[in-house]
């Protein structure tokens, strides 16, 4: 299968039954994506596929093959952080870490498709996502901080 | 970085952003399931389907044909090296690997050693067990029958003074017969049947290994989720026969602890009796069932309360009795002299004359267990029972539930307070913190609303009707003097060391152990504020037994009582050092000289000669002194370095006053947490950003488990909650945005004034929100969690006992 | 974590292609498109087919539509994909409605409508909202194509019309101008599977009387997920409180929910009426009587 992880692609010969979390770390040592159940309800797998978020735990790697896949080791660019990497460390959205990747990827997904979301909006999108840290106020903060920057940013009023 | 906060100004304290998070947010955390070492094998758990039975036969030949299994590892195993059982960190012995009987469902049979994780897993398959399935013991309360199976046969009569075969202790605080005395005279009492269903912490990381033996050098090196590297270290040790310094632990970055991380679990020491038999690293970590039906759970108390209080409904005494489920071995982690953790707090934070309690544990047929899930050893226990009675009260009196506390709560004037069980509360402003709850939440306007919405509803039969929930906690942290508290007779004391650098940076070796607490960045700004150093020039290092200093881990909110204290005694020792080094360097007497911390600059602090201006010494040109050529005095040693092993004279206890506001739909029985108010004391914040942060988390523990969490079983003993489809934690859906104060109440006894919060929130929060539940639909008490399918039952006056299946 | 067992896997070029594969593998086939049913399954061993036929390619069978007076939702459409139709929020409101309450935002990413309606699991959500709208399943096999009623799409927990060597490609919900839709879920927790949920469709004469109305019911133990009973007795009246307390009563009385720890079956029954009244309330409301 050949699979394009953060813009450089891999080809691999790998067991059908393996899963995409497993790909990502244990074959590409992409070690940023976590996994925290079985079941698809914790969302710390959290990576996109084909432009879209998804749980990895609960996607083949084979079913990824001739797609591209995005993972949080890609947010940061040669200019430095994502600005949501940015805000999750200025308002404390994060603790432990471990829910972080795949609340960065969600929410940088939230953002690109939404650029002025409301608390509800941002809720909802996080809301396959659990956290135990925080109590999601401080996430939920974080990506209202980032859509205000990347609006600053922008040049918008 | 300056910053005051709580009266305590200078460099250091405040709102800091954290170091750890660079890597966290670039996915560049080290977890333990993160770390792959040359030639690592997989380990994988066989599980026992049933919650009793006897084990008939184990067959691992098919299984250790596998073409990539390397080991299968049985009891019997185990029984030949001695390790088939372990100590408990209650006095019992727990089960690594079962040989006799399998005690509850999802206990550990075998473990297989493969080349990699999908091989492990496949090979379980291959092992044939023959159980031959016994009777269980699941209902708590049937536990103590005459007729109820013996679950701790192994044990051999020795449980329970009366041949009652599941009894592990009974344990009792208070003066029964003075609480007698004031219950005789009260006008009017209170009783309730509370249960504190069994819970699980949970973290989103669950635990794991990865255990490495190296034959020649006979060195074991142990990476693990381990929120205690040191006491772990001691039972690797003891159980293995390995000599305590041929072992290594090192706990990378923990995806959350909660107390599930405390505890020793066979897969750890499977693991390393898989690396001692193949010679390779071994990695084992659990999947969500397993971490869900076997590690740590947490309460499990079935409690009958009474309150007692006099005509103008002054509290005079609380009595009660606890029915607490330990599950199959009695492994609770807590302070040995304490069979039920900290339960004793049960008075809280009112001014009570007398008050009892007894707690009888036993055996069940469910996962050992019982005190973790930010439980602070069971005050939150403990403050459940004390703030749902206050509520019963004021129901049956008719009292406002606000107007009554603030009648009964202790008043500032009465600090240090020694209880009616015998807890000396270091410090406290109790009215202050309701006051402040109540304002914020503008409590006349809320019970305004509520009666409206009270009236529309009976008027139209449709809507959502209001509850107004509160509760004023006192926590119990920072265990613990050490005379008094010890695990596995280890006392409760941390040491922590301190160096400073030729160049003057620092490093500070601690103890305890992180797991999302932020510790890199507070223990940092803790030596900064006394020394005067950039946050950025303090190096924290943690959680590898090679290279801190011994002390018993993070837990029960211990870090900043504890450890905190000790870096703050570890760098004032090093500040007098300096001052010793400078008056060699001024020339002067060191009582001539006088400390001035600066402000927060790579200079560090400096001393100066009093009364004589311009004449000073920075910190960093005292470090480079101090290890050089400089001829010190007798007693003034070289370099800049000291170490402490800080023995806290008492527990801290810090508070706070909560106010939920929830909306219910009586046609569904749903619950919509529209606010929560919360004022937390916790004596002197370091880094109040993460003290917030610590809270919010907490919060939400609250609203999971008032609201959804719950490890239920049926008849047969099944686990009913073994994955997250159906152990439910809260999102971002079910949260609202917490609305936080602050008072600040020092602790006197504390260098710092601080007083530990990790689990303040957890413990306070569960009681507001369940009252604020039952207010909204006027029903004097049910059970958490209240489910849509619990509330409406509460509201049909037929409330479901929530330990055992819904039928 | 949990792995599954060995299995083959094939992605499928066409339909024609996933038929010809199911035949020659037989019921040991299973298709997977979104896969959030079926592996966690397949990780815990529960189920354990020998090949899987991955669907994802096939990009005809994706897609809303209006085509001949009916809403076609392609089998492969991704439930993000429905909740974002504008043509299917237009048309049936209880789409969105549904959409909205089904697993969380990430999961919607990637399952598919066909996938849920093919789980056949009590508490799904969609399988309630088919029935209730009276939905045409389109199947594709050996034979070429047939369609079977939603309302005799379910065979029992877990089982539907859909032969083992078939696949369903498409759902056609035939456009009622003018009619109401709903659904209402209660659940424990956002993301939870349903306690109970349900979803009505109301079309409304002069007069506000009901000409035709569908109630599905989720997880209350109907094997077909329809609350006929209440159909019936709602059909001809007009649609006010008192009508929807009688339908309400009567799906109560004729479901049959069994309980575990989302609750008793008293609770179960009595939101089944509960929420029947108020799906019926909120389509009622929705739908024009043609008089204004």
């Amino acid at each position: 299968m050949g699979v394009t992880v953060n813009g450089v692609e891999h080809v691999r010969e790998v067991e059908p039954r393996l899963l995409l979390v497993h790909l990502l770390r244990d074959e590409l040592r992409l070690t940023g994506t976590h996994w925290g159940c079985d079941t698809s309800n914790c969302g710390a797998c959290t990576v996109w596929m084909d432009g879209l978020p998804v749980k990895s735990c609960t996607v083949l790697a084979v079913m990824a093959d001739g797609r591209s896949v995005r993972t949080v080791e890609d947010l940061e660019g040669p200019f430095g952080l994502d600005q949501i990497q940015t805000s999750f460390m200025d308002c404390h959205g994060l603790q432990c870490g471990f829910c972080t990747p795949g609340m960065l990827m969600t929410a940088r997904k939230l953002l690109d498709d939404n650029p002025d979301p409301t608390d509800t909006e941002i809720r909802e999108a996080i809301s396959g996502q659990i956290c135990r840290c925080t109590g999601y106020r401080n996430i939920v903060a974080a990506v209202r901080h980032a859509a205000v920057a990347e609006a600053l940013g922008r040049g918008d009023t | 970085m300056t910053g005051t906060v709580g009266g305590c100004a200078g460099p250091g304290f405040g709102s800091v952003p954290r170091k750890e998070d660079g890597r966290f947010v670039r996915g560049r955390g080290r977890f333990v399931d993160d770390i792959a070492l040359p030639g690592m094998l997989h380990g994988a758990v066989l599980r026992s389907p049933y919650a009793h039975a006897r084990i008939v036969s184990v067959d691992t030949t098919a299984a250790e044909s596998h073409p990539k299994v390397r080991a299968v590892i049985t009891g019997e195993t185990l029984a030949a090296r001695d390790m088939a059982w372990m100590p408990t960190f209650s006095h019992d012995v727990a089960a690594v690997l079962a040989t006799d009987k399998v005690r509850y469902q999802g206990q550990e049979v075998a473990f297989v050693v493969a080349e990699d994780r999908y091989a492990a897993r496949d090979a379980l398959a291959l092992i044939e067990v023959e159980y031959e399935p016994l009777a269980p013991v699941v209902d708590a309360r049937r536990s103590l029958d005459a007729d109820a199976p013996v679950i701790r046969d192994d044990l051999d009569g020795r449980t329970g003074p009366d041949g009652r075969g599941n009894h592990v202790f009974d344990w009792e605080t208070g003066d029964e017969a003075a609480t007698g005395v004031q219950f005789a005279r009260a006008a009017h009492v209170s009783a309730c049947d509370l249960v504190y269903p069994r819970v699980h912490p949970a973290p989103l990381e669950t635990c794991g290994t990865v255990a490495d033996y190296d034959r020649i050098s006979g060195k074991l090196t142990v990476h693990a989720t381990a929120q205690a590297p040191h006491a772990h270290r001691m039972l690797y040790s003891r159980i293995a026969g390995i000599p305590e310094h041929h072992i290594r632990i090192i706990a990378p970055d923990i995806g959350g602890g909660f107390g599930n991380k405390v505890g020793m679990y066979p897969g750890y020491l499977c693991a390393v009796v898989g690396s001692i038999m193949t010679g390779a690293p071994v990695k084992w970590v659990e999947d969500r069932s397993e971490n869900l039906m076997s590690t740590s759970f947490a309460r499990d108390f079935h409690m009958h309360g009474e309150i007692a209080a006099d005509a103008d409904g002054r509290i005079l005494a609380i009595r009660v009795s606890v029915l607490a489920d330990h599950g199959a071995f009695n492994a609770t982690a807590q302070p040995s002299k304490f069979p039920a953790g900290f339960f004793g707090v049960f008075t809280g934070s009112y001014d009570i004359a007398a008050a009892h309690c007894r707690v009888t544990g036993v055996y069940t047929n469910k996962a050992p267990g019982g005190v973790a899930y930010a439980c602070s050893f069971r005050v939150t226990e403990a403050v459940y029972l004390v703030e749902r009675l206050v509520d019963v009260l004021a129901r049956d009196t008719g009292r406002d539930p606000a107007e009554l506390r603030m009648a009964n709560l202790l008043t500032p004037d009465r600090f240090p307070f020694r209880s009616a069980t015998g807890w000396e509360y270091d410090s406290g402003d109790y009215p202050r913190a309701l006051r402040t709850a109540l304002e914020m939440a503008d409590y006349p306007a809320l019970r305004a609303e509520q009666k409206e919405r009270r009236a529309a509803y009976e008027r139209t039969g449709a809507g959502t009707l209001t509850g107004i929930g509160m509760s004023v906690f006192t926590e119990a942290v920072g265990a613990g003097p050490r005379r008094l508290m010890d695990i596995m007779g280890l006392g409760m004391a941390d040491g922590a060391e301190l160096r400073v650098h030729p160049t003057g940076t620092a490093v500070l070796r601690l103890s305890c152990m992180s797991q999302g607490q932020g510790h890199e960045t507070t223990f940092a700004q803790i030596v900064s504020h006394e020394l005067g150093l950039p946050i950025d020039a303090v190096q924290v290092v943690q959680g590898d037994t090679d290279n801190t200093p011994f002390g018993l881990g993070t837990y029960g909110s211990r870090s900043t009582p504890v450890s905190g204290a000790a870096a703050s005694v570890a760098a004032s020792k090093v500040r007098e050092q300096a001052r010793q080094v400078a008056a060699v360097l001024l020339e002067v007497a060191a009582d001539d000289l006088r400390w001035d911390v600066g402000t927060g600059t790579a200079d560090g602090g400096n001393f100066a000669v009093a009364g004589v201006p311009g004449i000073s010494v920075t910190l960093r040109e005292i470090a480079l002194a101090a290890h050089g050529g400089l001829d010190l005095p007798d007693g003034v040693d070289g370099q800049l370095t000291a170490s402490t092993v800080y023995n806290p004279p008492n527990l801290t206890f810090p508070f706070g006053a909560y106010v939920c506001v929830v909306d219910v739909d009586p046609g569904t029985g749903e619950v919509d947490v529209r606010r929560f108010v919360a004022v937390d004391d916790c004596g002197v914040r370091i880094n109040p950003m993460i003290v917030e942060g610590q809270i919010h988390g907490g919060l939400a523990d609250g609203v999971g488990m008032a609201l959804m969490e719950l490890v239920a079983f049926d008849d047969d003993g099944n686990h009913l909650s073994a994955s997250f489809m159906d152990y439910l934690l809260p999102t971002a859906m079910e949260c609202p945005a917490w609305e936080l104060a602050a008072t600040v109440t020092p602790s006197p006894h504390h260098p710092l004034g601080a007083k530990g919060v990790g689990e303040s929130a957890t413990v306070g929060s569960p009681p507001a929100v369940v009252n604020a539940v039952l207010d909204a639909i006027n029903v004097r008490h049910a059970d958490m969690p209240l489910t849509p399918a619990h509330v409406w039952r509460a509201l049909q006056g037929r409330p479901i006992r929530p330990d055992i299946a819904i039928r | 974590m949990q792995v599954p067992a060995f299995f083959e896997y094939q992605r499928a070029t066409s339909v024609e292609h996933v038929v010809a594969l199911l035949e020659r593998f037989g019921p040991e086939a299973r298709i997977v498109a979104g896969g959030h049913s079926l592996i966690p399954m397949m990780k815990l061993r529960l189920a354990q087919p020998e090949l899987l036929v991955d669907v994802n390619d096939l990009h005809e069978l994706s897609g809303v539509s209006v085509v001949d007076g009916q809403l076609r939702i392609g089998a492969l459409t991704r439930h993000a994909e429905l909740l974002a139709s504008a043509v299917a929020g237009e048309h049936f409101p209880i789409l969105h409605d549904a959409e909205r309450v089904i697993a969380d935002p990430v999961v919607r990413n990637r399952g598919t409508v066909g996938g849920s309606v093919c789980q056949a699991d009590p508490s799904e959500d969609l399988s309630g909202v088919f029935t209730a709208l009276r939905t045409v399943a389109v199947v594709r096999g050996p034979d070429g194509e047939r369609t079977v009623p939603m309302r005799e799409f379910f065979r029992g927990p877990y089982e539907t019309a859909v032969a083992p060597a078939e696949i369903l490609v498409e759902l056609r919900v035939p456009l009622r101008p003018g009619a109401g839709s709903a659904y209402v879920k209660v659940d424990r927790r956002a993301g939870d599977w349903a306690v109970a949920a349900a979803g009505a469709v109301v079309s409304l004469g002069p007069g506000r009387v009901v000409t035709e109305v569908g109630i599905g019911l989720t997880a209350v133990g109907d094997a077909d997920f329809t609350a006929v009973e209440a159909e019936d007795l709602l059909r001809g009246e007009v649609a006010d409180e008192d009508a929807f307390a009688a339908a309400g009563a009567a799906a109560s009385a004729h479901c049959r929910p069994v309980a575990d720890q989302r609750g008793p079956v008293d609770y179960k029954r009595h939101l089944a009426g509960e929420l029947t009244v108020r799906a019926l309330r909120a389509a009622a409301a929705r739908a024009h009587d043609g008089t204004t």
